[in-house]
């Protein structure tokens, strides 16, 4: 290979690097704890899917867990023993949150899976092999990156097609304290290059690249014998850069050896690149040749607090505890410390990660992940508590120190003052939180906290940006429902009015025709009128009262016209014409007969559809009545269960069951007058 | 008298000349920008909720258009306002307290499941269809569409429905602007050294 | 195991500090002009020596004062030692045998208005010691202009006693002060070169006793004068000392000079006319003005651009305030002219993020700035 021109990027620091006190001993193993917390969702993506129960015995590398998604990582046993509790447990995490866990009591007899022990698993013309199998391997192993972050390594590997030009080891391991990168390549850098032999494989990369800090010569020296007794030098190449925080940033790292940048708004995949830990290739090795899921880590254990620092290889799992008792942890004497000082924070800090960017754990019952790759207990003096922050003068040594030239002050003002806006015209989103310009800040500002917590809002503010959209699309939509099913009902009604219409319009029609036919012959033909009567039932359904009242009007004119012939009749000397009136009468009494005639034919008809719909009503209203008996009965159960358990949701249901009695008053009330009205 | 009117020619040419640059600039580099009640209702939280007085954001925004006071959304709280007012050119205002307050925390309905009685109620009452469910079957709310606008919790008959602040997953969650330090060393406290505990 | 699990502390990163303090960068600054004040001194006499702890006294008064009336904690601001500067940086910038009151009304006219009602420390758009300063110039124009002390060798090779500058600046009788100012006081180089040249040929002013009995001789070769040249020398050491400290960055101190000496070399060409560019970069108060006072990171542009920007635009403003503006120096009123503009610079002159093609410049859009550069952030991390 050519030799490498390095380059390098803006800003950076140099903290103390504190690295040697961690590397005078080999890696050491901890003894196995007698339980393990074995969280599912250790990895960026979807948390893992349990699949054991309680009580199951499981083997060390068994399946606990299997990924959920895409962008997911499965979960291994890390030791052999006892599920005693799928349960909600604090992560180690800034946030203090809770996160579902898979308690395991180890036996102590830490016996692998027999698939695995008996080396049914092992293959060994892996580079022969589909890159599927190799990438469903890594995957089934649960790899994921040792770094940091925890990205799904089988994920990062996907990459096959996508023309990778060059493979970045990253092994400069920048931030002060943590040497365990550098104690596994001391110890193990074959495992390093096979790993890094089947990441080229995959990747289809032409070389590849590794990183590291000149403040790591064994390991520098260690990997360079490895590549020459494998003799793999052609296509890997150990790069020594300058020891600068943080060179180990994937962007920055990619900047040192390659020169290019990665867009603000892609992946190292988008130029090119991929970039992977050590630890990682070393994990991949393990799961590729022996089918060795990720249950164990080496983490560095160090700060002054310990008396033994070191590094550990260490069950995933394992609750800090056992570690800190491993390398002998010593409390300061918080009382003697208040005198002296008592600005210091008497509490010990424990750190799981590095000082620049990790976070402090709120107690050490708490397990270690993937991804932990340093427990770090400082003394107050080694890394006292920061000061109260004073105002920032714009002194401008931020900027100098910002790793990706951002104005650190101005996204602090911007921060401070909620102009997120702003914050992100001043790319915010770019800061990779790298802690270099709160390292450097003369007034002590926390100025990542105010990073985090604006680029928190951003996030939250386009989450409830996008909620609104969609509610907005949403509310239009059902508006629009609305709209048709109003519009619906509409053409209905009118639909139906116009055949009322219609059937009024012929109605009379028939009237006036009947009323001509009438008036035309004097003699009456009562079959014509019953003819007439009988199409007018059949036009509209008759209305039994309409008809009642129509007969009495007939009846009350009948019998006022006989009573004018009785009163001429009676009066000789009138001169009103007779005849006209008996005409009258007969007509009258025509219409009478004919409407009575009608009336009996409705009535023939109608009653018994009446007691049906009457039956039926009564049925639907009885079962009504039941359902809500049954309703409040359960009700009044649980209002009893709370008031025996005085539970805060007493009111609450005591007004529901109000609710329900008058409900059901309401339905029996209904069903009385139904009663009455059939009797 | 005819310097006179050479000025008075003058600026009349030159009036016409600026006054077709600048007709020609309105037309040539006019923005095409959205009707102003949609860019208002963009503004609006879309909670659908009814407390500004009208049936939903987008009659309020068409209400505004119209001149109608800015400060009447209790859930977009201040931050609406002052982007309406930023908007429209105008002085934001205080929110009118007659219409409610401004929620502290986002919440969502919840159905008590083995409660509900199946009645639809809140079907009809929620404002974006947010609940799912048939008649006399168990409703749902879809949470993450949920507005927490509260207009389903009053018309459930059985009152199944409670509203709970939005829960803190390690997705949301996110870290607390630090505390004002010098702000918090008041100096009726500063002999009391527990500041410095509490800051830390 | 003995560890209290209820109570560890929840800090946030990072955890280590550089130990870099803003009381110590004051001081460090404060410290750096001990080589300018001790010219100031062997050249003028004790003057700026008493106006300095005057105007200390002053400003820790002051700042004392109005910080318990903002009910802000008195000893942790204090201690930023950051009026201690404004008032060294004020008494050497005020004439030294400026009478008191001269010095106490500029000092706390900047801690009170300049520096407090902004908001305090880092707050305050102006610098505040060049707004106290700017505020006596305008205001007492005979004392700022004639109390400037005479270099030694032109008052018979000695400067004003310790206790005749206390009778100058404490006197409250006039005729004391006006006796002995006038044995001791005169305008600066600047000013009096400015005055000779509208009838007077280069050569000429060259034989005036300002400039001619300066420690070398004068000649026309000359083109430094009063002991000035000096005072400029040892404010120049320490400035490039607190360069290489990390104090400031090269931009401002450097962007001012070259842009003083440009203007000057293009426009002094004729020394008849203008003043030469080494009276420009050499005497009144330029490198105390480039070093000492541009430099206040508070109210200047805080882009590396910005800097190189408003450094120049400083430089450029000392030249023509001083060449056709009605004041003796120029350093105040350019520096706080250009105050104005540094948010303005700044907004325009980002740099360029990594992984940006090119630098987002100006103000965000207004509707939807939040629309684009929404990224995937898990794969920025390994
Ligand atoms: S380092 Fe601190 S004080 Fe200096 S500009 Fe940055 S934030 Fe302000
Ligand atoms: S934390 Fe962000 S702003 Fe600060 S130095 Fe790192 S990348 Fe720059
Ligand atoms: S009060 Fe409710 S309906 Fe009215 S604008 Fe605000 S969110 Fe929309
Ligand atoms: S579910 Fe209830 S609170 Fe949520 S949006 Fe619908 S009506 Fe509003």
């Amino acid at each position: 290979m050519q030799p490498i021109s390095l380059h390098t990027f803006e800003g950076g620091i140099h903290p103390p690097e504190n690295k040697h006190q961690s590397t005078q001993t080999p890696i050491a193993s901890l003894p196995i704890p007698p339980q393990l917390i074995v969280p599912v969702g250790q990895h960026i993506g979807a948390p893992a899917e349990v699949i054991i129960k309680v009580g199951d015995k499981v083997a060390k590398g068994q399946l606990i867990a299997k990924p959920k998604g895409f962008i997911s990582a499965a979960v291994h046993a890390p030791t052999s023993g006892t599920i005693t509790a799928i349960e909600l447990r604090e992560l180690p995490h800034s946030s203090r949150l809770e996160g579902l866990c898979v308690i395991i009591d180890s036996d102590g007899e830490d016996r692998w899976l027999d698939e695995i022990a008996n080396g049914s698993h092992n293959i060994e013309n892996y580079l022969e092999t589909e890159n599927t199998w190799l990438i469903q391997r890594i995957r089934d192993c649960g790899i994921t990156g040792l770094g940091g972050a925890g990205f799904p390594t089988s994920v990062k590997m996907s990459v096959e097609n996508r023309g990778i030009e060059t493979l970045v080891i990253n092994a400069a391991e920048c931030e002060p304290y943590i040497t365990a990168d550098d104690s596994l390549m001391r110890e193990r850098a074959l495992d390093v290059i096979y790993g890094i032999q089947i990441m080229l494989k995959l990747t289809a990369a032409k070389d590849c690249l590794i990183g590291i800090e000149d403040n790591k010569p064994e390991a520098i020296s260690a990997l360079k014998a490895a590549l020459k007794s494998i003799h793999a030098e052609q296509r890997i190449a150990v790069v020594t850069i300058p020891t600068k925080y943080p060179s180990g940033g994937e962007r920055q790292l990619i900047k040192i050896l390659t020169g290019k940048e990665v867009p603000s708004d892609g992946i190292p995949a988008d130029i090119g690149i991929v970039c992977q830990n050590v630890g990682t290739c070393a994990a991949v090795y393990q799961a590729i040749a022996f089918g060795k899921p990720l249950v164990s880590r080496i983490t560095t254990i160090t700060g002054e607090s310990i008396n033994n620092p070191q590094n550990v290889e260490v069950l995933i799992g394992t609750p800090i505890k056992h570690l800190l008792e491993f390398a002998g942890f010593k409390q300061e004497k918080s009382l003697f410390q208040k005198l002296i000082n008592s600005k210091v924070p008497a509490k010990p800090r424990i750190i799981m990660g590095g000082p620049m960017m990790g976070f402090t754990l709120s107690s050490d019952e708490l397990p270690i992940l993937k991804s932990s790759n340093c427990i770090l207990a400082p003394s107050q003096k080694e890394l006292p508590a920061n000061d109260v922050a004073s105002a920032c003068i714009r002194c401008g040594l931020c900027t100098e120190a910002c790793p990706v030239e951002l104005l650190p002050q101005q996204l602090y003002w911007f921060s401070k003052a909620g102009e997120f806006d702003k914050a992100e015209q001043h790319n915010i989103a770019d800061c990779i939180e790298c802690g270099a310009c709160s390292y450097v800040c003369p007034s002590q500002i926390p100025l990542v906290q105010y990073y985090r917590y604006a680029k928190g809002e951003i996030k939250e503010e386009r989450v409830a940006q996008e909620k609104s959209n969609r509610s907005k699309i949403r509310y239009e939509a059902r508006q629009d429902r609305l709209d048709r099913e109003a519009a619906e009902k509409e053409a209905k009604r009118q639909a139906r009015a116009a055949a009322a219409e219609k059937a009024q319009a012929a109605k009379k029609a028939q009237a006036a025709k009947a009323a001509l036919a009438e008036a035309s012959s004097s003699v009456i033909d009562s079959s014509k009128v019953d003819g007439t009567a009988v199409e007018v039932k059949q036009a509209e359904p008759v209305n039994l009262e309409d008809l009642q009242q129509k007969l009495d009007a007939a009846q009350a004119g009948l019998k006022k016209s006989m009573d004018k012939i009785a009163e001429i009749k009676a009066d000789e000397s009138s001169t009103q014409d007779l005849a006209v009136f008996e005409k009258a009468v007969a007509n009258r009494r025509d219409k009478v007969k004919a409407l009575a005639l009608q009336l009996a034919e409705a009535k023939k008809s109608a009653p018994p559809a009446q007691q049906d719909m009457s039956a039926d009503g009564r049925a639907s209203l009885e079962k009504k009545i039941r359902a809500q008996q049954d309703r409040l009965a359960k009700t009044q159960e649980r209002v009893d269960l709370a008031k025996e358990q005085g539970l805060e949701s007493l009111p609450a249901l005591q007004k529901g069951l109000d609710k329900q009695m008058q409900k059901l008053k309401e339905l029996k009330d209904e069903l009385a007058q139904f009663e009455q009205a059939a009797l | 008298m005819s310097s006179i009117l050479i000025a008075v020619v003058l600026l009349a040419t030159l009036a016409i000349i600026f006054g077709a640059i600048l007709g020609f600039a309105a037309v040539r580099f006019k923005v095409e920008g959205n009707p102003i009640v949609d860019q208002i209702d963009d503004l609006l939280p879309q909670t659908q909720c009814g407390q500004c007085s009208y049936p939903g954001c987008k009659p309020y925004a068409e209400a505004i258009a119209a001149g109608e006071k800015i400060n009447k959304c209790p859930p977009g709280g201040e931050s609406t306002i002052i982007a309406l007012a930023d908007l429209l050119g105008v002085e934001p205002e205080p929110l009118d307290a007659e219409h409610g307050a401004e929620k502290d925390v986002p919440m969502v309905a919840i159905i008590r499941e083995d409660e509900c009685i199946g009645c639809t109620k809140c079907i009809q009452a929620c404002p974006i269809d947010a609940i799912m469910g048939a008649a006399k079957q168990m409703h749902t709310v879809i949470t993450d569409e949920c507005t927490g606008c509260d207009l389903c919790v009053e018309p459930c008959p059985v009152d199944c429905i409670d509203m709970v602040p939005i829960e803190t997953t390690l997705q949301n969650w996110h870290w607390d602007k630090p505390k004002n330090l010098i702000e918090m060393i008041n100096i009726a406290d500063t002999a009391d050294q527990n500041v410095y505990k509490e800051v830390h | 195991m003995a560890i209290n699990s209820a109570g560890f502390v929840n800090i946030t990163s990072p955890h280590a500090h550089g130990g870099n303090t803003t009381s110590r960068i004051m001081m460090t600054v404060i410290l750096a002009t001990i080589p300018g004040v001790a010219a100031l001194t062997y050249f003028f006499g004790w003057g700026t020596l008493i106006n300095i702890v005057l105007a200390s006294v002053t400003a820790l008064s002051c700042e004392a004062l109005i910080l318990k009336m903002r009910k802000r904690p008195v000893g942790f601001i204090l201690k930023d030692n950051s009026a201690l500067l404004t008032a060294v940086l004020l008494g050497i910038a005020l004439p030294p045998l400026a009478p008191w009151w001269v010095t106490v009304v500029a000092v706390s006219f900047s801690m009170v208005f300049a520096k407090h009602l902004y908001g305090g420390l880092g707050n305050n758009p102006f610098n505040p010691a060049m707004v106290g300063y700017a505020l006596v110039l305008i205001s007492f124009p005979v004392q700022m202009t004639t109390t400037w002390a005479v270099p030694f060798f032109l008052s018979d090779g000695q400067t004003i006693s310790f206790s005749d500058s206390l009778n100058v600046i404490f006197s409250n009788s006039a005729a004391v002060a006006t006796t002995l100012s006038d044995a001791y006081s005169g305008a600066t180089p600047l000013d009096t070169y400015k005055h000779l040249a509208s009838n007077q040929t280069a050569l000429e002013i060259m034989q005036q006793p300002l400039f001619a009995n300066d420690t070398q001789g004068g000649s026309a070769s000359n083109w430094f004068a009063g002991g000035w040249e000096f005072v400029n020398i040892a404010f120049l050491i320490g400035g490039l000392a607190l360069l290489a400290l990390r104090i400031f960055t090269w931009h401002i101190p450097l962007s001012l000079l070259a842009a003083l000496g440009t203007c000057s070399l293009v426009f002094g060409w004729d020394a008849d006319m203008y003043v030469p560019w080494s009276l420009h970069i050499f005497t009144g108060a330029t490198m105390m003005g480039a070093f000492f006072i541009a430099t206040d990171p508070v109210s200047a542009s805080t882009t590396p651009l910005g800097k190189i920007i408003y450094g120049a635009g400083i430089g450029i403003l000392i030249f023509v305030i001083r060449t056709w503006g009605a004041y003796p120096d120029a350093v105040a009123f350019a520096v706080l002219l250009m105050n104005f503009a540094a948010p303005f610079i700044d907004t325009y002159t980002q740099p360029r993020t990594y992984g940006h093609v090119k630098a987002k410049r100006g103000m965000p859009a207004k509707p939807d700035a939040n629309k684009d550069a929404d990224k995937n952030v898990d794969h920025k991390e390994g």
